[in-house]
């Protein structure tokens, strides 16, 4: 028997679907076993999670509103992935968001909701946009590996928030607990009835993912975003100005981070508090989303529902079947495992057929 | 181990997809002999030969060393067989001496003081054969010629009688080439046999005892070298005549277009790579700059196309000046480049070929505005390139990656061309390609300077430069050895200007 692997000649999008279904399903494969290990019929379990988010109303509502941060940071993600720059840090982006927006709120209170809410979340791009701007500057100016330093700049932001809670933003009004005071109540979202969805947070999670996909393919600065991605040397010989185009690419993959930090501020905590307690962890899960949206900004709307979905789902077993709350943390590296070595078969072909080599 | 007196190929068939890339094949070689395989790009020389190295199982067909049949199932087993093989591109590790870099797989070594060892037998090898290298010098001191022989050495260690050479002299200066046929001779004599593939029919000529040809994966021809000729080879090999000379419209250089005036660069390494070099082009003309690899040609074509910074000097195009790297500023004063490696500079091998065909000029209308790409005019003109310049494509829909070498590099030249440039820098257009193509981007230039266009061109291949060029200038180290005519020049003459050895006045 042999088996040959050879770079795939033509793709089509019915083989990249299928890859799609099968790394995921690959993926809760493996997942089963983590399940498995842990003493629960890992059946049981992947069917919870999947109806504690989509099973019913109240799992529905949830997963959309948790959708909203990953949709947001998820579309930026893709986009700047898209020009190889990998950004791992949406997570400090939106945290930086956050501060920018909650300095706004606790400085202009006195502001119309119509005034001060678009003034948030504008405070919310910029501080997302000037963070992610750090690491493209230090990448294409000094040589320095975006990898390492979007990650090592979410300890700065998230030390930063923590100093901020309980130094000079500790609230008057929170009996000393590490919070900043309530968001002027003319700033906080309305939410749909007996659900934490704010429309308008949706509504720019999906006008924003459609907005960078018609960006990255059809404008030019996503040619550019794609020359680079693609070929760094083709983009030098056709003289597209790196410098110009990396900062503004992370401008916008930081700012949309910030505005998710802007919308968790305002729809579901109010005011600013720890880090850990603001994101959740939605720029980290966000890379995966970016990643099963094959990087196109305009599927995240659904990658984003997916994951959303399985945060939901996973903090329902937690409850009802005892799992630790590392679960979804396992669950989510798996299908990201899974989804990378996915791309390797839509990349390359594989024939195992039974061969002889030369007669001997 | 016995040495290998005779090996054969029997009915060798390989199939990559649909693409039958060798078909029944049968191959003979004695000892003592050199076999030219000569064929055009794709015709299956390469597969075939990296079936007898071991790199691919073949799906039918036998080898047979000494009449007994073999398994050659990767480079190992070949390389226990007795078969060495030098790639066109030096598998040396640069930073390496040239000992580390033999030592490498080297399984004789006794365990105790192996380098002793090694530097004794590169020592017996050398002076074996006329292999002059000094086994303490790092790779990337050496020079290409100087490389090879480290290659060779190489091979011979690990005890190859039959060595394939991958286009042996494409790196070369012709008197290095030289040496290496004296090398070559001298192994035949001493019983090595060697498979020569290449494209230079002179060679096939100068040096095999015997030639293969090859089209399409099938063997088209096969004879002692005294019963063929160069036109014969060249018909068997594209089944038709070549061209030997291009018409060229009879008309005066026009005025001065590019204007390059004592320019200093450095290479990436910040060692001198062009030093004081002065030269213009004018409309309706070709100028040719000969010279082997890594004599600054690869500097200067990147500073005047605006991806490098020069030390000193000036670039004018149309008396405008080129004053710092800035590849858009070179586009926009009417500078294209069809550059040097195609494939790592020239397309996005992952994009579609409509979005390869606006690479550069994605920037001017009516390929876009300041926000958007117009992709339905960008198809459009992707469709008029691949009808006027004969890229065989499916449609513009295809990753550029799936395309062959001749047909990306006419897709670039035809981008190229395409607007009219002013100014086309070529360099070494035609390395690589078969001979159909080959053609077609000589009359492609050829064309642009009867329309009035001007072109530098930069190539090793002297023939090319013979058949295409209005005047050609010798670079050597960084500056023109002299400039000479085409019309009266010899090959012989422009070689030693090549290797430096003779500094003519321009």
């Amino acid at each position: 028997m042999q088996i040959d692997l050879i770079p795939r000649q033509r793709g089509s999008a019915a083989l990249n679907l299928v890859i799609l279904v099968g790394s995921l399903l690959a993926g809760l494969v493996a997942v089963s076993v983590v399940f498995a290990l842990n003493g629960v019929n890992p059946a049981v379990a992947i069917f919870s999670i999947f109806r504690g988010s989509f099973g019913s109303w109240y799992g529905i509502k949830e997963t959309v509103t948790k959708s909203i941060p990953l949709i947001l940071i998820g579309s930026g993600l893709a986009m700047a992935y898209k020009a190889k720059f990998w950004n791992i840090g949406a997570e400090s982006q939106l945290l930086v968001g956050a501060v920018f927006a909650t300095f706004i709120g606790l400085r202009f209170g006195s502001l119309p909701g119509l005034v001060l809410v678009p003034m948030m979340f504008l405070a919310a791009f910029v501080g997302g946009a000037l963070w992610g701007m750090v690491p493209a500057v230090l990448k294409i100016r000094f040589g320095i590996n975006e990898v390492i330093s979007t990650l090592m700049l979410n300890y700065i932001a998230a030390e930063f928030v923590k100093f901020l809670v309980v130094g000079p933003w500790k609230g008057a009004t929170k009996g000393g607990y590490p919070y900043t005071d309530d968001m002027p109540a003319q700033a906080i979202l309305r939410q749909l009835p007996y659900s934490r969805i704010s429309p308008i947070l949706l509504v720019l999670a999906v006008v924003g993912a459609l907005v960078l996909g018609w960006l990255v393919y059809r404008s030019r600065f996503g040619y550019e975003i794609r020359v680079i991605g693609e070929n760094t040397h083709a983009a030098r010989y056709s003289g597209i100005n790196f410098f110009r185009t990396s900062v503004l690419l992370m401008a916008i993959s930081g700012g949309m981070a910030g505005l998710a930090g802007a919308g968790e501020l305002l729809s579901i905590h109010h005011y600013l508090s720890y880090p850990e307690t603001i994101s959740a962890g939605y720029g980290f899960t966000a890379i995966i989303v970016a990643w099963l949206a094959r990087l196109n900004p305009a599927y995240t709307i659904v990658s984003g529902l997916f994951f959303a979905g399985i945060i939901v789902g996973g903090d329902a077993i937690q409850i009802s079947m005892g799992m630790p709350a590392a679960t979804v943390n396992v669950f989510n590296g798996l299908i990201l495992v899974f989804l990378i070595m996915g791309d390797f078969f839509i990349s390359h072909q594989v024939r195992i057929r039974a061969g002889r080599s030369v007669h001997a | 181990m016995n040495r290998i007196q005779s090996l054969e190929m029997r009915g060798i068939s390989k199939s990559f997809l649909d693409v039958h890339a060798n078909q029944d094949i049968d191959l003979t070689i004695r000892s003592g002999e050199i076999l030219g395989l000569l064929g055009e790009n794709g015709a299956g020389k390469t597969t075939l030969m990296n079936i007898l190295y071991g790199l691919y199982n073949p799906d039918d067909g036998e080898i047979l060393v000494n009449g007994t049949p073999v398994r050659l199932k990767n480079p190992k087993d070949s390389m226990n067989a007795g078969i060495g093989m030098i790639h066109q591109h030096f598998m040396l590790v640069d930073k390496h001496s040239v000992l580390e870099n033999i030592a490498l797989g080297y399984e004789e070594a006794p365990f105790f003081f192996p380098q002793r060892a090694l530097r004794r037998r590169i020592r017996e090898l050398s002076a074996q054969y006329g292999l002059d290298v000094d086994p303490d010098k790092p790779v990337w001191e050496l020079s290409a010629g100087e490389q090879q022989r480290v290659e060779i050495v190489k091979a011979l260690s690990r005890n190859a009688d039959l060595l394939i050479m991958d286009e042996p002299t494409s790196v070369l200066t012709p008197q290095e080439a030289d040496e290496l046929f004296d090398i070559l001779r001298r192994m035949c004599s001493e019983g090595h046999s060697v498979i020569l593939i290449s494209h230079k029919l002179d060679e096939i000529m100068d040096i095999c005892h015997r030639v293969m040809v090859l089209r399409k994966g099938r063997v088209t021809g096969e004879a002692p070298i005294e019963d063929v000729n160069k036109g014969r080879l060249a018909e068997m090999m594209i089944g038709r005549q070549i061209a030997t000379a291009y018409a060229k419209a009879d008309i005066e250089p026009g005025e001065t277009v590019l204007e390059v005036k004592r320019l200093d660069v450095d290479s990436d390494r910040g060692l001198p790579a062009v030093r004081g070099l002065s030269l213009d082009v004018h409309a309706s003309e070709i100028l040719g700059i000969a010279g082997v690899s890594g004599n600054g040609q690869q500097e200067l074509v990147e500073t005047i196309t605006g991806l490098r910074s020069p030390l000193a000097g000036t670039i004018l195009m149309h008396g405008k000046p080129l004053d710092h790297a800035d590849a858009r500023q070179a586009h926009r004063l009417g500078i294209t480049h069809v550059p040097e490696e195609r494939i790592k500079y020239g397309i996005v091998p992952n994009l579609l070929l409509y979005e390869n065909s606006v690479l550069k000029r994605h920037r001017d209308a009516p390929f876009s505005n300041w926000i958007q790409m117009n992709y339905g005019v960008i198809r459009t003109h992707a469709g008029n390139l691949v009808n006027g310049f004969q890229v065989d494509t499916p449609s513009v829909n295809v990753k550029v990656k799936n395309l062959s070498g001749g047909n990306i590099q006419k897709l670039i030249l035809g981008r190229e061309i395409s607007g009219g440039p002013d100014l086309l820098i070529a360099a070494h257009p035609t390395y690589g390609l078969d001979v159909g193509a080959t053609e077609y981007v000589r009359r492609q230039l050829i064309k642009l300077r009867d329309q009035g266009g001007a072109v530098l061109l930069v190539s090793e291949d002297l023939d090319e430069l013979f058949m295409v060029c209005d005047r050609i200038a010798v670079m050597f180290e960084g500056h023109f050895m002299g400039e000479v005519d085409p019309e009266s020049c010899t090959v012989e003459e422009i070689g030693l200007m090549m290797a430096g050895s003779v500094r003519q006045e321009a």
